[in-house]
């Protein structure tokens, strides 16, 4: 058989070989590769049957917590509010009435603590604001409703119940 | 008279049983399709909608029906209308002359399970597979846009230059077997497995199944409807049920291309080493039946297969592989197929 000649060809470095150039034993065993394939077993996570275990430093869903005495860690300071880079919580700060003082810790306290899950991009800066160690974040991350102001959750929602469970396995 | 009237119900309950057995195959191929698309990535495929996904048929066919039916503005709608059924229809029509099984013997009337053994019936088939890009073209011109006319003339250009290949295929075995009727060929391969034509056309099989590929458009020779350089081509613009019979035609004429592969080279419903018993009741019609269908399940999966395999060729290779590297090649094979049929006297020589 003759000398094949080189091939003008600036993307070809080498002459290809006759198996090469009839490219039947590399659909061979590309074929072979597909079919190993075939047989492998899915690596799919059936999501709503089966979850992935995620780490218990998982981003998800925020708490407010509580001391050991049962008071309110949270002061009102605003600082999670003015660190949230995408304006999600939204705090009115206000003084406690005198029957209640035994639920704070402080003076001050929020009225009011909402944070929009919507808007909420999970980067913990609320966390590392907090000086008082009340705002941290859990590894719920399952936030589907059918309208949008049911993800807005309110101080009620976000904050630990005093001696139950914690609310975010509810 | 009587013997007219049988005729007409034997072809016509054989017809209907036939056609029901290909419907239901080709819409479980859509299934089919996804599901081993799946497992060849690794992934389970459709499995939501009833038990391993078998009503995501009839989901998908919910679908096509519910889907808004939009038509473009300055598309030419009779020939925009048309062409899908056409495309569907053409596909059909190869039904008519492949031999799903043998004969059999119901009351004492011979039924034969194909319903028509024309004594041209790959001719038939060449010519009628080839009706199929009329539909293709058609569509992509009445769309009024340039991605779907580029489709079509791809379509158009892939088939005529792939046919000739194909055709050069067939000539060979023609040579061999002596017989342009499917059920003879089918006859001529019964007998031990080296009786099948694919062990002595080896060639001949290559070149028919690449044309295959080409002819009913699938992937390493989908250009027609190369989505990353003209979107989907010819279909661009057909939504809701018209662009459901494309497709369900294209499912049609991979399977009925299965089932030529499956007779032509494969010994179709022969089973090998086993003769036709002299009275062949229902129960050997409907085991050749489901021979010639797990034949033909194979070569659908050979499809599949292939597609996640292989990536797409460029236009300027698909026309070189067909016209530089397949039809000398086939005529070759014509060659060298005739000479040793003139050498040893072959079945065509008399």
């Amino acid at each position: 058989m003759a000398k094949v000649p080189l091939q003008n060809d600036p993307f070809r470095k080498y002459n290809l070989t006759l198996a090469e150039r009839l490219y039947f034993p590399a659909i061979a065993k590309g074929m072979g590769v597909t079919l190993s394939h075939f047989f492998a077993k899915p690596v799919t996570v059936q999501y709503p049957e089966e979850k992935v275990e995620i780490s218990h430093r998982w981003r998800g869903r925020h708490v407010l917590k509580r001391d050991e005495f049962g008071r309110e860690r949270c002061v009102g300071c605003q600082m999670c509010e003015l660190a949230c880079p995408a304006d999600a919580i939204t705090i009115q700060a206000g003084e406690v009435p005198p029957e209640r003082r035994h639920l704070h810790t402080t003076e001050r306290y929020s009225v009011t603590y909402e944070i929009d899950m919507l808007r909420c991009i999970f980067c913990g800066m609320c966390e590392e604001a907090c000086p008082e160690a009340a705002i941290f974040m859990t590894p719920f991350y399952e936030f589907t409703e059918d309208s949008r102001d049911k993800l807005i959750y309110t101080k009620e929602m976000l904050t630990e119940k005093i001696g139950g469970p914690i609310f975010y396995k509810d | 008279m009587n013997e007219i009237g049988a005729f007409i119900i034997e072809k016509s309950a054989v017809g209907v049983f036939v056609f029901i057995v290909l419907l239901t195959i080709v819409a479980y191929a859509t299934l089919g399709e996804r599901k081993i698309a799946g497992f060849f990535q690794d992934r389970h495929g459709p499995n939501r909608a009833g038990p391993w996904g078998l009503l995501q048929v009839v989901a998908d066919g919910v679908k096509f029906f519910m889907k808004e039916e939009f038509n473009p503005d300055r598309a030419n709608k009779v020939l925009f209308i048309i062409a899908p059924t056409f495309t569907f229809m053409a596909a059909g029509f190869l039904m008519a002359v492949i031999p799903f099984g043998d004969r059999m013997i119901i009351g004492g009337r011979e039924v034969l399970l194909q319903l028509a053994d024309i004594n041209i019936g790959i001719l038939y088939i060449l010519a009628i597979g080839s009706l199929g890009v009329y539909g293709i073209i058609t569509g992509g011109w009445a769309s009024n846009n340039k991605y779907s006319l580029m489709g079509g003339l791809r379509s158009s250009s892939q088939m005529i230059s792939y046919e000739i290949a194909m055709g050069l295929a067939i000539v060979a075995l023609i040579l061999d077997h002596g017989s342009f009727s499917l059920r003879d060929i089918v006859l001529n391969q019964t007998g031990p497995i080296w009786n099948w034509s694919v062990f002595t056309h080896p060639i001949g099989f290559l070149i028919f199944l690449v044309a295959t590929f080409a002819e009913a458009s699938r992937v390493p020779f989908d250009l027609p409807e190369a989505e990353n350089e003209i979107v989907a081509g010819y279909h661009t613009e057909y939504s809701a049920m018209k662009f459901g019979l494309f497709m369900f035609g294209e499912y049609v004429h991979m399977t009925l291309a299965s089932g030529l592969i499956a007779t032509l080279y494969f010994g179709g419903w022969s089973i090998p080493f086993v003769a036709t018993p002299a009275e062949p009741g229902i129960f050997w019609g409907l085991l050749t039946f489901g021979v010639f269908w797990a034949k033909t399940l194979f070569f659908m999966f050979v499809f599949m297969w292939v597609r996640w395999t292989l990536p797409r060729f460029r236009y300027d290779q698909l026309m070189n592989l067909g016209w530089k590297r397949l039809i000398p090649l086939g005529l070759l094979n014509i060659f060298v197929m005739a000479l040793i049929l003139l050498w040893t006297g072959g079945a065509g020589m008399d």
